[in-house]
């Protein structure tokens, strides 16, 4: 899922310092998962602005809301239940919806409530942890499914740097080495071979680099 | 001109049950602040961050919490969580430049103690202290 984390209060607030009414909207895919921007955080964020106000001698009226999803158009549709009511919509959805309603509702002002992280999974209760970096060109089959991409600090896709020390990473000692980690479970599933097969020079068009990426499924499109 | 806080308290049922028993004018007496309101809910750890912001939000100078010691609540971890609730709200508090021991949390045994009733002098006087709620601004 995506990772997100609710930005500083004082920054949210001054994207609204100017605003008399607004939409706290959260989203109830990924964001609720994580606890970044589901309907809870919503109404602790709605909380939070109204009493940074009052701090300020301002009064702010907010509306709750949360919407199934903030990545999908169907979806973005059913804000027009608050149609009239809000001078901005500080939407706490990963950046995929705040874009959507942004692309969808030309004249709304929508601020983003969340720093979008990374795409990640929970480690334990409270803490997750990124997973994959949405390369566009997975190689997790000749890795024994974790990826160098997103969890070498180096996004080495030839084995451990000289940095690798007793499976833990000389950029962040309390994160292990991933190549480490890939090369004891070829092992254990034998497969040990594949770490001697060399990486060619990677083409990282897929990932980005070349500006935004987009996917059409020809069966799916009318 | 003398300030007197407004004190909002939530406090689990079983470590406020025989303390309350006591009676406003039992409490009176044994030195409990007249300026302190008790919500009694069935655990700490039901509280969400939600609901003490709300008590700031309606004019609470000050809150805290009393919950079971750490590792002796009837709901295994209710009042663990209480308390990590409480740090949430210290650290919001913080980023709105306000202080954050306005929010505190206590964890006490259960039945009548002295410490019940001191948790609640204490804050008494660290609130009074600090002065009304910056919250309380005129808002225009």
């Amino acid at each position: 899922m995506i990772i997100a984390d609710r930005k500083p209060v004082d920054e949210i607030l001054g994207m609204v310092s100017d605003a008399k009414k607004i939409l706290v909207l959260g989203c109830r895919g990924c964001v609720t998962v994580c606890s970044a921007g589901g309907d809870r955080e919503v109404e602790i964020l709605a909380s939070l602005i109204r009493l940074g106000m009052l701090k300020q001698g301002k009064k702010i009226e907010t509306i709750e809301g949360s919407l199934v999803r903030q990545c999908d158009k169907e979806y973005i549709d059913a804000i027009d239940e608050w149609e009239g009511q809000y001078d901005a919509i500080v939407s706490m959805a990963c950046g995929v919806g705040v874009n959507f309603i942004a692309n969808l509702r030309p004249t709304t002002r929508v601020y983003p409530a969340v720093n979008t992280s990374f795409f990640g999974g929970s480690a334990e209760q409270g803490v997750w942890k990124e997973q994959c970096a949405g390369c566009g060109n997975c190689v997790l089959h000749l890795t024994g499914g974790l990826c160098p991409v997103a969890r070498c600090a180096k996004s080495l896709m030839n084995g451990p740097c000289g940095g690798s020390v007793n499976g833990r990473c000389e950029i962040h000692p309390d994160v292990e080495c991933i190549w480490q980690s890939i090369h004891d479970r070829l092992g254990r599933i034998g497969n040990a071979e594949a770490m001697n097969v060399i990486a060619p020079i990677r083409d990282w068009s897929t990932a980005g680099h070349g500006g935004p990426r987009k996917t059409t499924r020809d069966d799916l499109t009318i | 001109m003398t300030f007197t806080p407004d004190i909002q308290a939530f406090c689990c049922h079983y470590t406020s049950q025989q303390t309350i028993a006591e009676g406003r004018e039992g409490l009176k007496q044994d030195g409990l602040p007249g300026n302190v309101t008790f919500h009694r809910v069935v655990c700490t750890g039901k509280l969400q961050v939600s609901t003490l912001l709300k008590a700031f939000e309606e004019g609470a100078d000050g809150v805290y919490v009393v919950g079971c010691p750490a590792d002796q609540c009837h709901n295994v971890k209710g009042s663990q969580r209480a308390a990590k609730r409480v740090d949430a709200i210290k650290k919001a508090l913080a980023e709105l430049a306000v202080e954050p021991e306005r929010i505190e949390m206590f964890h006490l045994e259960r039945g009548f103690h002295p410490e019940f009733v001191e948790a609640a002098q204490l804050m008494n006087k660290r609130i009074t202290d600090l002065g009304p709620s910056p919250f309380k601004g005129e808002a225009k």
